[in-house]
């Protein structure tokens, strides 16, 4: 490898490396730090939140607005218009929580009579999730809910759709992840920050306009002062997504690969970078999860057996659209070819005369833009700062499941835990749905662990 | 500012609970990926293991406390089967993945409602260690706290650090000598060269499974004594961000040394609480409110900041001195396999 050259390793650079390096990771930082607008973050601390939905005769889940919680001598709050609520505490322990039934929802009640008050124990700083079963109709016992509907052709046809969906959107983030690991060898798990890192930019570009980056351009016209429409929004952060993707590899990887620092070595720094890159986020954004100004009610079609929003018919189209130009763009360009063959053998790609510093380079801002953009599309649902966290191991899954470091591959494995996870709903309780996708993980790298796609070498 | 505040903070996090139980998770680590070049990103799995064994022996069992502390000790022996038969073949990266997983599959499992009444689900299980307690000798009549200089404990509190730091020193004991011993060199073995320790006629595998129990249940008798000390098992804690800071406590002291995981917990837990009491002390001061004012930093986001400082440090680390304070970058198993 001509990266290792010993005279750009030399003593005399390794001061001018550790400014370069940390000027980045100021310039990481503050970029979206010291310049944020009037004070996102809101209620930290430790606070007790939950929200409040049920379902209704017809199925939908429908948020309970009005109900009045509360804890004793600490305060109380009543759930909005989306059934959330939050009431700060002064410290860490344990806080008895009640709801006050008689501000139900007519005909709603709690599942569990006796849950009305619950002990909530929170701890320093934490925001603890409290959860009050409602029930539409008269209560039963939690045993017969978690049954769920048993096995109808409607119930399948709708959950495939589910996985179809979530698996369309985690294929977004794993290509990236894929392609990353095929052309450098990294397991970057600083790649879900960028699918929050997505979300985040399109829902301020959405909200406030460039004033939700630098905050003196308020009282500007939109776009620098105010809101713009969500597909412009998409688009500006989509950009973000590649530019982040970019400035990551430029400052901070190109310069580990360049030093020879090992590849473990490497994926431990992204794991610092990830919890950097999510505690900057929500220093930032505060802590209550958020939606996009636009498309955020909508009623859903009903196509066959099967409901769908508008917003997630329309995502659900055009990341197939974008995942076939991907296919398309890796199988006819000359940098679509260049990326596989890097993949394939590094060392012969660059003695056949492929750039691979540009090739990498292109694979990092390809790959964060379209993280970005399968953040803006689970961002439909809902907005938090460490969303990505939360499906980093599902993004994991789908990359192993198919195959590391084959694009195609990290596709198929993501639409494979998509519809598992929902499928499985039919037969487990939601709340297993993601360990049987890290389950399935493990299983098929005992079996076949080169993945679906990938071919049978030593990794063990 | 109160710097005696702040000096007083530091040293009682330093070498309080929270340190204890990092040190024993990471002379686990140390184990793992010190010793063995196992690259475990599953560790909080082990201490879910122990915690819960504990736990439930009490709560869904009834069984007596100190019998629990023995199924704690079963549960991560079975995890380290569990976990190491199928996946210690796999190269260090897919062991990683599969690590992590694993412990992200724990914590879903007994944070599931269907188990309330085994491990208590979401709620976790509390008040479980009374015996614990019972026996604890620094119970006085009339006072529940002592004062040496600026300090004041808690007799709980004393008596957790007392018998938490006698099984630190009692683990890093049995670590040293084993290290010595034939059965250690061989695990140094295999982190340097696997192939070459098959080569000579052991098995590695066999080797490799005694070293991840061995350092799973040191690393699940932190997560007892962990929730010994809240009285509280609760699921949430045991997320993967503890894992990544039990890591970086074995870097910051050095991987491979005997001494690093205790050194590196003490200094981590007196960094970040340091930083954290500054900042808030400096809140107080008339500065406060142009921190509020230009970087948005005021009294409910400081923790935050502390989170941030920690995962720079482990970036800046693993860049510039992955030996950390004691190792030595030769012995450093970093290397692809």
């Amino acid at each position: 490898m001509n990266e290792s050259d010993p005279q750009r390793c030399g003593g005399d650079n390794k001061l001018n490396r550790l400014t370069k390096l940390i000027a980045a990771l100021a310039i990481l930082g503050f970029a979206i730090l010291g310049l944020a607008p009037q004070s996102l973050a809101q209620d930290d601390g430790q606070s007790m939140f939950g929200t409040l939905t049920y379902e209704n005769e017809e199925g939908e889940k429908v948020p309970a607005e009005g109900v009045r919680i509360f804890s004793e001598g600490i305060g109380e709050a009543v759930s909005d218009a989306d059934g959330a609520w939050s009431i700060p505490v002064p410290g860490a322990g344990s806080f008895p929580l009640e709801i006050d039934t008689s501000t139900l929802p007519d005909g709603v009640n709690l599942k569990n009579a006796d849950r009305a008050v619950l002990d909530v124990l929170v701890e320093a700083g934490q925001e603890k999730r409290a959860l009050f079963g409602l029930l539409f109709g008269e209560a039963g016992s939690t045993a017969e809910l978690t049954q769920g509907e048993g096995v109808s052709g409607r119930r399948i046809a709708q959950l495939s759709v589910e996985g179809l969906k979530q698996g369309l959107y985690l294929a977004m983030a794993a290509i990236g992840l894929s392609l990353i690991f095929g052309t450098t060898g990294l397991v970057n798990f600083a790649h879900a920050e960028l699918v929050t890192w997505g979300m985040l930019s399109t829902f301020l570009f959405n909200a406030y306009g460039f004033a939700g980056f630098i905050g003196f351009l308020a009282p500007l016209p939109p776009p620098f002062g105010g809101g713009v429409n969500l597909i412009f929004a998409a688009i500006f952060g989509m950009i973000c997504g590649g530019l982040m993707g970019y400035l990551l590899d430029r400052t901070i990887f190109r310069n580990l690969r360049r030093s020879g620092t090992s590849l473990i070595a490497q994926m431990v720094i992204t794991i610092g970078m990830s919890i950097l890159m999510r505690y900057v986020f929500v220093y930032n954004f505060g802590g209550s999860p958020r939606s996009f100004k636009d498309f955020s009610a909508q009623t859903a079609w009903s196509i066959g057996p099967v409901d769908i929003t508008p917003k997630d018919f329309t995502a659900m189209a055009l990341s197939i659209v974008i995942l076939i130009m991907v296919g398309l763009l890796l199988q006819l360009t000359r940098m679509g070819k260049a990326m596989r063959a890097v993949a394939d053998n590094r060392d012969l790609a660059e003695s056949s005369g492929i750039d691979v510093q540009k090739v990498i380079s292109v694979v990092w801002i390809a790959g964060g833009s379209l993280a970005a953009l399968g953040g803006v599309f689970f961002g439909l649902d809902q907005i938090k700062w460490d969303f990505g966290f939360r499906i980093l191991l599902l993004i994991f899954a789908a990359v192993t499941l198919g195959g590391l470091g084959t694009a195609y591959g990290a596709l198929v494995g993501a639409l494979i835990v998509g519809l598992v996870i929902n499928l499985s709903t039919i037969w487990i309780d939601v709340e297993l749905k993601n360990m049987i996708a890290l389950l399935v993980m493990v299983l098929i790298l005992m079996f076949r662990p080169q993945g679906i796609l990938g071919r049978a070498e030593r990794i063990g | 500012m109160d710097w005696g505040q702040i000096l007083t903070q530091i040293f009682s996090q330093g070498f309080g609970t929270q340190a204890v139980v990092f040190a024993l998770a990471g002379i686990g680590l140390n184990i793992h990926f010190g010793y063995t070049g196992l690259l475990n990103f599953g560790q909080v799995g082990f201490m879910a293991a122990g915690a819960y064994g504990v736990g439930m022996a009490v709560f869904w069992l009834e069984w007596n406390f100190w019998f629990g502390i023995l199924l704690g000790i079963a549960y991560c022996l079975g995890l380290a089967l569990l976990l190491g038969v199928p996946t210690l073949r796999l190269r260090a990266d897919y062991l990683g993945i599969t690590t992590i997983a694993a412990s992200e599959a724990i914590r879903l499992f007994v944070r599931w409602r269907g188990n309330r009444e085994r491990t208590g689900a979401s709620e976790g299980i509390n008040d479980f260690a009374d015996p614990f307690y019972a026996n604890n000798i620094f119970t006085r009549p009339g006072s529940q706290s002592y004062k040496f200089l600026f300090f004041e404990y808690r007799a709980d509190d004393l008596w957790v650090m007392l018998i938490g730091w006698t099984v630190v020193a009692l683990c890093v004991l049995v670590t040293w000598q084993l290290m010595r011993s034939p059965w250690g060199r061989v695990l140094k073995a295999i982190r340097e060269d696997e192939d070459a320790v098959r080569a000579l006629g052991k098995n590695a595998l066999s080797y490799k499974l005694q070293a991840l129990a061995l350092g799973g249940v040191i690393g699940g008798l932190g997560g007892m004594l962990q929730v010994i000390d809240k009285q509280s098992v609760q699921p949430d804690t045991f997320n993967p961000v503890i894992t990544f800071m039990i890591w970086t406590v074995i870097i910051v002291g050095g991987v491979g040394r005997v001494w690093s995981p205790v050194i590196g917990a003490i200094i981590f837990w007196a960094l970040i609480s340091g930083l954290e009491v500054f900042l808030r002390e400096l809140l107080q001061t008339g500065a406060g409110d142009e921190f509020e004012q230009f970087l948005n930093l005021n009294v409910s986001n400081v923790s935050q900041v502390k989170f941030m400082a920690f995962g720079l440090g482990l970036m800046l680390l693993m860049r510039f001195r992955p030996q950390g304070i004691f190792g030595s970058r030769e012995e450093m198993a970093l290397d692809d396999r």
